[in-house]
């Protein structure tokens, strides 16, 4: 399968739970034992040492160390990468971290926590960046934050990847990919489903996309 | 590998450690309470406190290092920080070399404060010095540490983890000639101990602390730990997965 996540732009990768998108985004940063094939991601070999620095990844879960304040976290991640101790100032802004500073992320809730992974993510400023579900659970005001920095990263001219099983998340997005049973089943911007479909709700359009693939199948 | 990512790696562990002065406080405090509690047990035994207490000063750091290094990446595979460190520009090599500089710096202070306790308070001899002991208990704990690395990858929860300790180390304990001289084993556990690394971790320290003038033997010791160390610190970078399933 090829995909295309354009530049400056926010793909959303939409499907029912279990049906592959965190397997397909892992496999996109190269961290998925592929059973057959190869991944190609920016040229290159998903995963290879070149990409390591060009492509982020946040986790469903967050990945940071619980045990650590938010700085120190940021402090080591940025050391990784290889950026300043500014650009940590500058990351915990973007995600509203700031005055949170010196908290141990333990004591953070999950929605803070979230954004401690994500602020980790944004440091060296991937040209493509992979987030998976990054606003489950989150209230709708978060959620809506969170949307908007999506589009600023992408207007730095990032290439944002977001996966969700939330339909009306899909209205956020400039294109969408939607995902069934393990399959890409088309890439489309929301526009251009609703149009083909003829549904305003994103969720039916969905819908009719998969009837139409079990017709022709 | 990089010596920036490196230090940044031994820096953070501490850093966790550090957050965490309970777990400091028993890793320095037990130790010695427990070389205490060994003098005054065997207090009509002078001799027989010499033989185990002075050795056991060079084998706490093994045994606790095992025991923190397991567990830590343990969490580290577990909370997924280490599937996100597989995908930044950070080598095996980093992240190994970050804790074992981290680990190896909290173990010379525990080796230091039971050195301290074991041959200045409680009046243990170290014929050859209490700084070999020392040095030995350090290169021991990177021993633990390196063995630690490598069997965290076959536990799946911390209680597993913390099962490997019995599992693992007590046997070697029991067969490394601290307790019994090995040629008084059933010959099956005298060849056995021959291929367990804690053996030669014992017979170093014991050549360490016998008025005997050390030689060559010592050296092969040390060279044979160090072998063991590099061993499970190459098997345990064989399971950091860079991709998993």
């Amino acid at each position: 399968m090829t995909l295309t996540v354009p530049k400056g732009s926010v793909t959303g990768l939409l499907g029912p739970s279990g049906c592959g998108k965190t397997t397909l985004m892992r496999a996109i940063v190269g961290v998925q034992i592929v059973a057959a094939g190869d991944v190609t991601v920016l040229g290159a070999s998903a995963g290879s040492a070149p990409l390591r620095s060009r492509v982020g990844y946040v986790t469903q879960a967050p990945s940071v160390y619980g045990d650590l304040t938010v700085v120190e976290n940021l402090h080591y991640f940025a050391r990784i990468v290889g950026v300043s101790a500014e650009r940590v100032t500058e990351v915990t802004e973007i995600v509203g971290l700031g005055g949170r500073e010196s908290q141990i992320v333990a004591s953070l809730s999950g929605g803070q926590r979230a954004r401690v992974s994500l602020a980790s993510a944004l440091l060296n400023e991937p040209e493509l960046l992979v987030l998976d579900e990054p606003t489950v659970g989150l209230d709708p005001v978060l959620r809506g934050e969170l949307w908007r920095t999506f589009h600023q990263l992408a207007e730095r001219g990032a290439a944002l990847l977001v996966s969700s099983h939330v339909m009306d998340e899909a209205a956020e997005c400039d294109e969408l990919l939607l995902m069934r049973d393990g399959a890409l089943l088309e890439q489309v911007s929301p526009a251009a489903l609703r149009e083909r479909t003829g549904e305003q709700d994103l969720g039916q359009a969905f819908l009719r996309v998969i009837e139409q693939a079990e017709a022709k199948a | 590998m990089s010596a920036r990512v490196t230090l940044a790696t031994a820096h953070r562990v501490l850093l966790q450690i550090r957050h965490d002065p309970r777990t400091v406080a028993l890793l320095v405090v037990v130790p010695c309470l427990l070389l205490v509690l060994m003098r005054y047990v065997l207090d009509d035994r002078e001799q027989t406190f010499q033989q185990i207490g002075a050795p056991l000063c060079g084998l706490f750091p093994f045994i606790v290092m095992f025991l923190v290094t397991s567990i830590t990446m343990l969490r580290e595979r577990t909370t997924g920080t280490l599937e996100r460190l597989m995908t930044l520009p950070l080598a095996k090599l980093d992240l190994l070399g970050g804790y074992a500089l981290a680990f190896g710096l909290l173990a010379t202070v525990q080796a230091v404060a039971v050195c301290l306790v074991g041959f200045v308070a409680l009046g243990l001899d170290a014929p050859h010095g209490a700084v070999l002991i020392g040095a030995l208990a350090v290169a021991n704990a990177l021993l633990g540490m390196a063995l630690g690395l490598f069997v965290s990858a076959f536990a799946q929860t911390e209680f597993q983890a913390v099962q490997f300790m019995p599992a693992f180390i007590l046997p070697q304990l029991l067969l490394c000639g601290l307790f019994v001289p090995r040629d008084a084993m059933a010959p099956l556990l005298e060849s056995l101990s021959w291929a367990l690394p804690l053996t030669y971790a014992y017979d170093a320290l014991d050549r360490a602390t016998d008025p005997a003038a050390l030689d060559g033997a010592l050296a092969g010791d040390v060279l044979a730990v160090a072998g063991f160390a590099a061993a499970a610190l190459a098997l345990g970078a064989l399971t950091l997965r860079r991709r998993t399933a």
